[in-house]
């Protein structure tokens, strides 16, 4: 469905180093029972961040009040696994509408710009210097800009510039979704499949 | 005259309109649904106001979370027992057809597919599932996608997807004895990492493959998203064509030839460009076996676990973690620890050879006292097959336990859990945290292993015990 729009957020980040996270850590196939897209941020990291009686773990970030805001910046290889966009739910439902990686897996990548959650790859280094940042200062203010595409340590001035294809782009910022573009299309599609 | 691979020829042939810096509209033949990832795909085309565009495009089945005991109760759980009512509902009000529990092409919507021969070859197909990449095994184009793009597929048979960049990888040579198309992908994982096919599509070539059966290519290309490739496919032969024959939705007749004629153009052409060529050897491969949590941490059964030598930061932390979550540390070698459950199914090896293979290990012996061992067939038809082929007695008479067709274990979404701290020995594609059940430490190898460990009730070689 048609999402917020996005086009330049200055926030916090919450940080999560962790590499090769995968869509069972960011919500187990236990919670994925409901037949409605709401509610799925209560059990965000589930087994990361709750013992088994239902306890917050205290190591666990999300669980670790010094940190905060609508930025997530993971570590490499965030996202592989199961296709399940219940995963992005549970994050956009918790309250992020951008995750930094230095690389993301493809399903996730594309289930996160279908329903408006910005995923901006960054180098190594930057994603490097971005947890020593937040380490240093965790009240640190990142801005991802999309129409400019940069990404900013607002403190420091330090930038980079990230990559995303033009019509993805216009999507986001628009808060279009591409099925209207495909309803628009209908008649080609119709063309397309009599010939199958 | 320009050179395609087989993977250019199925994509450019699907492909309506090409959005300019943008991506391509691309058109699906078939598409499989399942409860899990589709109640909210509906849920929202009735937000719009719109309904499905193609119904007899799309085949429904009930897998992820129901139950495999009594299959013909009602399903005690009620969030599963919504998800699959909701399932049966959207079908009914739509017209899809609906292979539900108890029918007989019931089953793992991976291992229906091409029971029923709806999978063919030069298809565009995706499943609101990562492990859709199981049908390229026919030489079709197959990919998991998520909820949004489902309710794209359902409301005009189209999703908007940028093309993925190429890769061959050729496994050439014989495979050693003991050594499965498991061990193949296992080993081909450990050697690339758990991300190095992420951005491509694969396409498994070389005599290996070419040898393998088709339950055994589509062992390989299920596992292919766990190198983060979009997805993996097979070129079609006579064994491809041989499989589909007869089969429920296959081609009849006159048009089985045209089909046929059609089905053997689909092949890289000599000379085509790859962006990334990889060969192995077959002599190379030995039985397999994941210590770690995701799937690229795999090693020989007789190998140990590698060092922390040359790690750092973070990555030496993930890794790490992930050792301590499975109780190990590096150097050891996991050959003769002790293992608690040993699970068969899935839609990796959870078909008629897999258990064909499982039990002619087991026949005879008994399985280990400290091992509780669980067999589930990957559909209604694998089922009755092995019943009819009298597997599932000689199965019984070892001490496993025969289960009703569903993912099960694979992902613990129903009752069946490894529990906390407790080792699995699995035939299925995915080692993560908690994925067989919380606290859960979870091996994936062939059957052939997980026979052998079921019967030492230790990691086991399965070339030393048999
Ligand atoms: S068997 Fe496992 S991997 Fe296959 S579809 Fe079911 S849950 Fe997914």
């Amino acid at each position: 469905m048609a999402y917020d729009k996005f086009t330049v957020l200055q926030s916090t980040a919450v940080p999560l180093p962790t590499e090769n996270v995968d869509t069972d850590q960011i919500i187990p196939a236990r919670f994925l029972k409901a037949t409605e897209r709401e509610g799925f941020g209560d059990n965000l990291f589930r087994d990361w961040r709750y013992d088994v009686e239902g306890n917050p773990k205290k190591d666990f970030v999300l669980n670790d009040r010094t940190y905060s805001g609508k930025i997530l910046v993971a570590g490499k290889n965030f996202g592989s696994g199961s296709s399940r966009e219940h995963a992005v739910w549970a994050l956009y439902d918790y309250g992020f509408r951008c995750v930094v990686s230095s690389f993301f897996a493809d399903i996730f990548k594309n289930n996160c710009l279908n329903i408006g959650v910005l995923p901006v790859t960054v180098s190594p280094e930057f994603a490097d210097l971005l947890f020593t940042a937040i380490a240093a200062d965790p009240n640190t203010a990142v801005e991802v800009n999309l129409p400019q595409q940069t990404i900013t340590l607002l403190a420091t001035g330090a930038s980079e510039s990230f990559d995303i294809n033009e019509y993805k782009k216009d999507n986001m910022q628009h808060g279009f979704d591409d099925i209207d573009y495909l309803i628009n299309m209908a008649a080609e599609i119709e063309g397309f499949e009599a010939s199958r | 005259m320009e050179k395609n691979t087989l993977f250019d020829k199925i994509w450019d042939a699907h492909v309506i309109k090409s959005v300019p810096a943008g991506p391509d509209v691309f058109f699906i033949d078939k598409h499989f649904i399942h409860e899990v990832t589709s109640p909210v795909a509906f849920l929202n085309l009735e937000l719009r106001g719109i309904g499905v565009k193609y119904p007899n495009r799309t085949i429904a089945t009930p897998d992820h979370n129901v139950p495999t005991v009594d299959q013909d109760l009602t399903i005690k759980d009620k969030l599963s027992r919504m998800q699959v009512e909701k399932l049966r509902e959207n079908c009914a009000k739509y017209g899809i057809e609906l292979h539900d529990l108890g029918s007989a092409h019931h089953g793992i919507v991976h291992v229906i597919g091409p029971e029923l021969g709806v999978t063919q070859p030069g298809m565009t197909i995706v499943c609101g599932d990562s492990h859709t990449s199981t049908h390229g095994a026919f030489g079709a184009i197959a990919f998991g996608i998520g909820t949004s793009e489902v309710e794209m597929v359902l409301a005009t048979q189209c999703i908007m997807q940028s093309k993925a960049k190429k890769m061959r990888i050729s496994v050439e040579g014989t495979l050693g004895k003991g050594v499965t198309s498991k061990d193949i992908i296992l080993y081909i994982i450990s050697k690339i990492s758990a991300a190095g096919a992420t951005g491509y599509f694969v396409e498994y070539a070389g005599s290996a493959i070419q040898s393998l059966s088709m339950e055994a290519r589509m062992t390989i290309c299920n596992m292919s998203i766990e190198m983060g490739a979009r997805g993996g496919l097979i070129a079609p032969d006579e064994t491809t064509f041989a499989y589909l024959k007869g089969k429920q939705y296959a081609p009849k007749g006159a048009d089985w030839d045209k089909a046929v004629a059609h089905w053997k153009t689909l092949k890289t052409d000599d000379g085509a460009i790859f962006d990334k060529e990889l060969v192995f050897e077959a002599a190379d491969i030995e039985p397999m076996i994941t210590y770690g949590t995701n799937p690229g941490m795999g090693i020989k059964v007789t190998g140990t676990i590698p060092s922390t030598q040359g790690m750092e930061g973070s990555n030496k932390t993930s890794y790490l973690k992930s050792l301590d979550y499975m109780g190990f540390v590096p150097g050891e070698a996991v050959k003769g620890k002790m293992v608690d459950y040993v699970f068969v199914g899935s839609c990796t090896n959870g078909r008629i050879e897999d258990i064909r293979a499982v039990a002619q290990f087991v026949k005879g012996h008994q399985k280990a006292e400290n091992i509780t061992a669980w067999i589930v067939p990957g559909s209604r038809e694998v089922e009755k097959m092995a019943h009819e082929e009298g597997l599932v007695k000689i199965l019984e008479d070892a001490g496993f336990e025969l289960r009703q067709p569903g993912c099960s274990a694979c992902l613990a979404m129903n009752d069946d859990k490894i529990p906390s701290g407790k080792y699995a020995v699995s035939t299925s594609n995915r080692n993560f945290e908690g994925r067989q059940g919380p606290g859960a430490r979870t091996m994936l190898a062939s059957p052939l292993t997980v026979a052998a460990v079921a019967i030492t009730g230790r990691i086991t070689d399965p070339r030393e015990v048999f």
